[in-house]
């Protein structure tokens, strides 16, 4: 494909608000996991929350209002990117930028509330939930296109935790196509007790903090994010979508085929997409969550490609899974990485697992770098590499 | 507006109350059969193994129906088509047990309910079951994701060139959700699209997004139907194929939007 440039784009996380604060917090080393509060949680285990930005919807959103599209609104705020979606609208058209938006669970943090609330005698709901505006998986969407007034095609990506990486490829088939001139993609996932609750069901939550690749990993930290990113084909701007890679792993449910060969494919077909070879890829980051199963599959996966030698890393240590948002997160990333020359160690990595053959960074390295990979993999076996370059 | 290149609809499929299949429903929307509402049995798809076919969820069951029913009627292989999964809410009686679940002590929540809670676990026990590696998009536009689901096949088929299964499925959630989200029925549907055209080819389509609103059909249960499941605003789109008439219909693809799709069939 034709690079695709990316000519804004905004992280907000556990790292702080916006990009300065994320390249801040990758340089120093200084992670966003802490263990804090959240709701009701009973679990003993670390959390990536976003800090200081639960206020309340303005009142013409209050049907909106939940914490899934607080966070989007936050996140929106940052980096002037407000700015930059105006500009865009006004060069196109808002019926004519697309709006992509990937989630795992959108407003449920909201259900959760709603059934707490429920009326002992009948069972009923309280009349403040709106399941259309908070709880469904196209709210999140809806909400950002509605706040923009974009009005081109709209959907919410819901593949798991690969959702916020496959944005990107189906906002460039849309343009490709011509369904829209532009596009807004984004991914917003907020902490909730039903993740929580539910990959620890899975035994896969760590009351230790997420140590990606460690010999001694015992799992993911749950994080929450919000991240933005306008591709518009006509933009000078320094950053590109060079190419995407999308498999299926047809394996299992819950758990990465232990031979990454789903993985392997996603990395060779973004490879592909972009007609870049393996070895002009500078840095990869990782999907690495920390669990036994991902850290392994995904370290033969990257070898097959890759062979042993080019760094990587996983940024889930600094910023926890951001689940849905992941792929934005990392994208986001991503692009610091080339824009400071900074390849991010593997924050929170003690031991290297010997049994992990990749080149997993131990320490930061200081060089250019022109094209970085990011991989990002979901329950259901949904496989989605990104691959993005500065522009020559 | 301009519409897209055109691709080639090679099968559809479709399960829904008193629609039994492709055939059935086929029959109804020529005027041959009468419609009579009907209960929908739990579907049992063939494909799922028996051991994923035990655990399968009804969401899951009914989705595979629909994209068992498309696939009767090719000879393509389903291993090698991407997917496209379009829901508004995929399965609301697990986020109701969870969120029930969540308010007890202790928060006893299932392990299965919550890998079978993601948005994409049909589109997971499909790629399982068939071995497809290929891409697969599971997306969500409320209301208006059969029209979305059908964009983002296109897309899949003219800009990666991928011959793509699309499925469409929703099913009414349990009270107290079902006041919230009055989903009537369950139902499914399935669209085959290819890039080239071939010999089971039933027509060929393309498509844009319009500022109008979305055709209705003329008998008015059918219509009711239409509107009782997201899934089924396919109707009028499967109305033309039945009838194997070219025409134009629009499809609901936001409060203010439509998706309009040009039907061009074989002579």
């Amino acid at each position: 494909m034709k690079p695709l440039p990316v000519s804004a784009f905004t992280v907000t996380s556990a790292l702080g608000a916006g990009r300065d604060a994320h390249w801040r917090a990758l340089s120093t080393g200084t992670t966003g996991l802490r263990k804090v509060q959240f709701d009701t949680n009973t679990l003993d285990c670390w959390l990536g929350e976003v800090a200081d930005f639960d206020e309340p919807l303005p009142e013409q959103w209050s049907d909106w209002d939940c914490r899934n599209n607080r966070l989007a609104l936050f996140g929106l705020q940052q980096d002037g990117f407000l700015d930059a979606v105006a500009k865009l609208r006004a060069r196109y058209g808002g019926d004519r930028i697309g709006v992509f938006i990937g989630t795992s669970t959108s407003g449920v943090h909201q259900t959760e509330l709603a059934y707490r609330a429920r009326d002992p005698e009948s069972g009923r709901l309280p009349d403040w939930f709106k399941h259309r505006y908070t709880q469904n998986i196209f709210s999140i969407a809806d909400f950002v296109a509605r706040l923009l007034e974009l009005s081109g095609p709209t959907i919410a990506i819901s593949t798991a935790c690969s959702s916020s990486a496959k944005v990107f490829a189906s906002a460039w088939r849309a343009i490709r196509v011509g369904a829209c001139d532009a596009a807004l993609v984004g991914g917003v996932d907020s902490l909730c007790l039903t993740t929580l609750y539910g990959f620890n069901s899975l035994q896969l939550v760590s009351t230790d903090i997420c140590r990606p690749a460690d010999v001694a990993r015992t799992g993911i930290s749950i994080g929450e994010a919000a991240g933005f990113a306008l591709l518009d084909p006509n933009a000078d701007a320094p950053m590109a979508l060079l190419g995407y890679g999308e498999t299926s792993d047809a394996y299992h449910m819950s758990s990465p085929d232990p031979e990454g060969q789903g993985a392997a494919a996603a990395m060779q077909a973004a490879l592909a997409c972009a007609n870049v070879q393996a070895a002009e890829v500078d840095y990869i980051n990782l999907h690495g969550t920390g669990t036994m199963a991902n850290d392994s599959a995904e370290s033969r996966a990257v070898c097959t490609v890759f062979g042993t030698q080019t760094p990587c890393s996983s940024t889930k240590g600094w910023t926890g899974h951001t689940l849905g948002a992941a792929g934005i997160v990392e994208a986001a990333i991503s692009m610091l990485c080339i824009e400071h020359g900074f390849m991010p160690r593997s924050l929170n990595t003690r031991t290297k697992d010997p049994n992990i053959a990749s080149a997993v960074l131990l320490e930061d390295r200081h060089a250019p770098v022109r094209k970085v990979m990011s991989n990002s993999f979901g329950f259901g076996g949904s496989n989605c590499t990104l691959l993005f370059g500065a522009r020559a | 507006m301009s519409a897209s290149e055109q691709v080639w609809v090679e099968a559809v499929g479709i399960t829904a109350p008193g629609l039994a299949n492709w055939e059935a429903a086929r029959a109804i929307l020529r005027g041959e059969s009468p419609y009579a509402a009907a209960d929908m049995p739990l579907p049992a798809p063939q494909l799922l193994p028996p051991n994923e076919r035990r655990r399968a969820t009804p969401t899951v069951r009914v989705a595979f129906q629909a994209a068992e029913d498309a696939m009767r009627a090719t000879e393509l292989a389903p291993s090698a088509l991407a997917t496209v999964f379009a829901s508004s809410d995929a399965d609301l009686n697990i986020i109701h047990r969870i969120s029930s679940a969540l308010t007890q002590t202790p928060r006893l929540v299932s392990p299965t309910d919550f890998h079978n809670s993601v948005h994409n676990a049909a589109a997971g026990y499909w790629s399982i079951a068939v071995g497809a590696r290929a891409p697969s998009t599971t997306l969500s536009a409320y209301d208006f994701s059969f029209a979305a689901g059908l964009e983002e096949a296109f897309a899949l088929v003219l800009a990666d060139g991928f011959d793509t299964l699309l499925v469409a499925f929703d099913l009414p959630p349990p009270q107290p959700l079902y006041e919230k989200r009055p989903i009537a029925c369950s139902a499914g549907v399935g669209v085959i699209l290819t890039r080239e055209r071939r010999s089971a080819s039933l027509a060929a389509l393309r498509c844009a997004q319009v500022r109008e609103s979305d055709t209705p059909l003329s008998n008015p249960e059918l219509e009711k139907l239409r509107r009782a499941n997201p899934a089924l605003a396919a109707l009028p789109l499967f109305e033309l194929l039945a009838l194997g008439r070219s025409g134009r219909i629009v499809l609901p693809r936001g409060s203010d939007a439509g998706l309009a799709v040009v039907v061009e069939t074989l002579s």
